[in-house]
């Protein structure tokens, strides 16, 4: 059903691998043998209806929720599993810190700390997990809010930011810690219609600057199709057309996606 | 007149409550019962201050070992809080009073007066911590882990601190409800404001002034404290924001 | 066993306390059906009545819930009968439980009344349904949901501080337990006694709240 078109880097082997992933809360299945390939640098897209399983693609790899079956691998490494004796074991607290250190994440509720500054925020984790040096974690803190466009509000406490500006803190508390790939969960459902820009914008900007591996779930078809290198159409737990976007929005091979296209575009 | 009373409404009927006391105290003669009832206050005060610092401790120590804790200490744990939230606080004291002795066990009154109070309201608290604790978004956990914060970092730096701020409202109530427990000390003979009140009605049968100014000091002292959760409640929601 | 508990002296009490467990709960309803009515009076004014006669209501609210039930039990207990007014102590006991939990109760109407959001009023207005029969068709019914639990909690809360009306000398079970204790010096049996009377009443009673609570939720998903 996906015609997988990544493009592998040097090395041969995609940043994310999906291997018939599946995933299911009790009796109903959200993710059904899901295959799903993402090279190193890759924007990729993921769109669809609700329950389509795409936010749970994002979650499962960031470690928010388990998986039933099949694997995922991060640069070549299982996620969950260890390696042991010839076979795979559940991984052990430590191996999947390591793992996770590979990803970031930013959610649809920017989900800031709400007690710490926005400085606060961006440097607690590189403090307590990377180990680096207060100087060393402020500088790279005020360095990418500044990035974000929020250097003069460093010391303002969430409650005191709007939703872009939240989302934009976020976004520098997820690069502080350097992961290889950015998970971006509808990052800007949650926004007031005027500053969904701001926040789409520093998202194509960060992209370009770190040419970072990003899958984003998203809404914003508009921006989709002129940011990404390749859109997913998730339907019913897997994908039903994955291309580039001048495929996705201005050809599509399926039915249902250009249903569901006419259906979002109409309404926005 | 909608919502709970503004703190200007407190403020006002703190010091409606002083200047009634001070003129209802001038016109009636009864000055010569204040430094008596000055001493059963201070002992009122001593009682709660010691008590809140017993119940704070058995709060969380209860709390976070039914969260914790393995299962033999969990169970100690939730027997503490059940069975000091199940029954009366009176009986309570009066077991330590009467009950203990009988065992060769013969507390102070006062040691009674704080360790019944202390163990009572902590079990209460306890409930207060646990509830905090679960109410910090799910959310905050899966940013937390989004940055790959270990378990302990998460809930100390995380987790704890926004349990701690919508904790204060809940326990400044409790406090209050503390404060009023202490007038059953009265009844295992410890000299406190109501104990001294009975005393002083027995010589000089003075008994309306007397209760009078009794209900007043009791009334400043809670209207004080409602005040002060009140202050700090807004300073922290001022600065943190309300949580979304 | 027999040296920290003698059941035998145990039983041989239990007639003795059971009676008296009765007039506890005698009390205790007592209290609850002043302290509804009362409860009513005061929210309605705290919320209703113009701004000085509400204002009032508040300071005698806040009087109530911040004083102790102990002191307001002496007030009525030595300072009524110098006004004229002679009770039995079972009467003022009741009197005190419904003025203080009276006050409780009214902070719970309060609650359940405001939780009911603007938008039923306005829709009640809209369809022209009158006041009365909004307030009792549309209204209450929804501010019943909150209501019915916190009700339940503090009527388990007043059962729990009727032990205080010992001190009046209502012969309740504390005040029983007491007497058993100082006239035989033996207070082990019949203080615990009255402990696990409180505490298996009191989780008897939490259980039946809750299923209470679930019960009214039911009905209105």
């Amino acid at each position: 059903m996906s015609g997988s078109s990544a493009v592998a880097d040097t090395a041969g082997e995609p940043l994310v691998r999906f291997d018939k992933v599946v995933k299911s809360f009790g009796s109903l299945v959200v993710l059904k043998e899901l295959d799903l390939a993402v090279a190193a640098h890759e924007k990729v897209s993921l769109i669809g209806p609700s329950g389509s399983g795409k936010t749970t693609v994002l979650r499962a790899l960031m470690t928010l929720e388990p998986i039933q079956s099949g694997v995922i691998y991060v640069e070549g490494e299982p996620l969950t599993h260890m390696p042991r004796n010839g076979g795979l074991v559940p991984a052990d607290a430590r191996y999947k810190r390591r793992m996770r250190s590979k990803i970031g994440m930013v959610f649809q509720q920017f989900n800031l700390f709400p007690h710490m500054t926005a400085l606060q925020n961006c440097i607690e984790a590189p403090l307590s997990v990377l180990g680096l040096g207060k100087d060393e974690a402020v500088a790279r803190a005020r360095e990418l809010l500044q990035m974000v466009g929020l250097g003069d509000k460093i010391d303002r406490y969430p409650g005191q930011l709007s939703g872009g500006q939240q989302q934009r803190v976020a976004i520098a508390r997820a690069l502080a810690m350097r992961p290889k790939v950015m998970l971006f969960d509808e990052v800007t459902s949650a926004l007031d219609p005027e500053v969904i820009g701001e926040v789409l914008a520093v998202i194509r900007d960060i992209g370009t600057e770190y040419k970072l591996t990003m899958l984003m779930v998203t809404h914003q078809m508009g921006f989709a199709r002129e940011f990404s290198d390749r859109v997913c159409f998730f339907y019913n737990g897997a994908i039903l057309e994955d291309g580039p976007p001048e495929q996705i929005f201005g050809n599509a091979r399926h039915e249902r996606t250009r249903q569901f296209l006419r259906a979002v575009l109409e309404a926005q | 007149m909608k919502g709970p009373p503004s703190k200007a409404f407190f403020v006002g009927y703190f010091i409606l409550v002083l200047l009634f006391g001070a003129g209802f105290t001038w016109a009636m003669g009864a000055g010569r019962f204040l430094p008596v009832l000055g001493q059963g206050v201070v002992v009122t005060v001593e009682i709660t201050l010691a008590g809140a610092c017993l119940a704070l401790f058995m709060a969380f120590l209860a709390a976070l070992t039914r969260l914790y804790a393995p299962w033999p200490l969990r169970w100690l744990a939730t027997g503490y809080i059940e069975i000091f939230r199940g029954t009366s606080a009176l009986v309570q004291l009066f077991w330590l009073y009467f009950v203990l002795p009988q065992f060769g066990i013969e507390l102070s009154a006062m040691t009674v007066a704080i360790l019944g109070l202390g163990l009572h309201v902590g079990a209460y608290g306890a409930e207060i911590v646990r509830g905090t604790v679960a109410a910090v978004p799910k959310a905050q956990w899966e940013a937390a882990t989004a940055l790959n914060l270990g378990g302990l970092r998460t809930v100390r730096r995380i987790i704890m601190p926004q349990a701690l701020t919508a904790m204060i409202p809940p326990w400044g109530n409790l406090m209050i409800e503390l404060l009023k427990l202490t007038s059953l000390v009265s009844l295992i003979t410890l000299a406190d404001l109501t104990f001294r009140a009975q005393q002083l009605n027995l010589a000089t049968f003075r008994t309306t002034e007397i209760f009078t100014l009794v209900l007043l000091c009791y009334l400043a002292l809670s209207l004080l404290m409602t005040l002060g959760i009140r202050l700090i409640a807004d300073h922290l929601h001022a600065r943190y924001g309300r949580p979304s | 066993m027999n040296d920290i508990f003698n059941f035998a002296f145990a039983i041989q009490i239990l007639p003795l306390l059971a009676k008296a467990a009765v007039i506890t709960v005698e009390m205790t309803l007592a209290g609850f059906l002043l302290a509804l009515p009362t409860g009513l009076l005061l929210v309605s004014l705290r919320l209703y009545a113009p701004r000085p006669i509400g204002l009032g209501a508040t300071a005698l609210i806040e009087f109530l819930r911040g004083t102790p039930l102990l002191a307001q039990l002496f007030f009525m207990f030595f300072v009524f009968p110098l006004w004229g007014i002679r009770l039995p102590v079972t009467a003022i006991g009741i009197l005190a439980l419904g003025f203080h939990y009276g006050a409780y109760y009214s902070e719970v109407y309060r609650g359940g009344i405001e939780s009911v959001g603007r938008g039923q009023w306005e829709a009640c207005q809209a369809l022209n349904l009158g006041p009365l029969r909004g307030f009792f068709r549309i209204i209450l019914p929804q501010a019943i949901v909150p209501i019915v639990p916190a009700m339940g909690n503090y009527l388990i809360a007043l059962f729990k501080e009727t032990p205080i009306l010992s001190a009046i000398g209502v012969a309740e079970l504390m005040q029983t337990a007491k007497v058993i204790g100082s006239d035989t010096f033996q207070y082990t049996e019949p203080i615990t006694l009255t402990g696990v009377f409180f505490l298996v009443m009191s989780l008897i009673s939490a259980a039946g709240v809750r299923w209470l609570e679930r019960r009214v939720k039911g009905v209105h998903r």
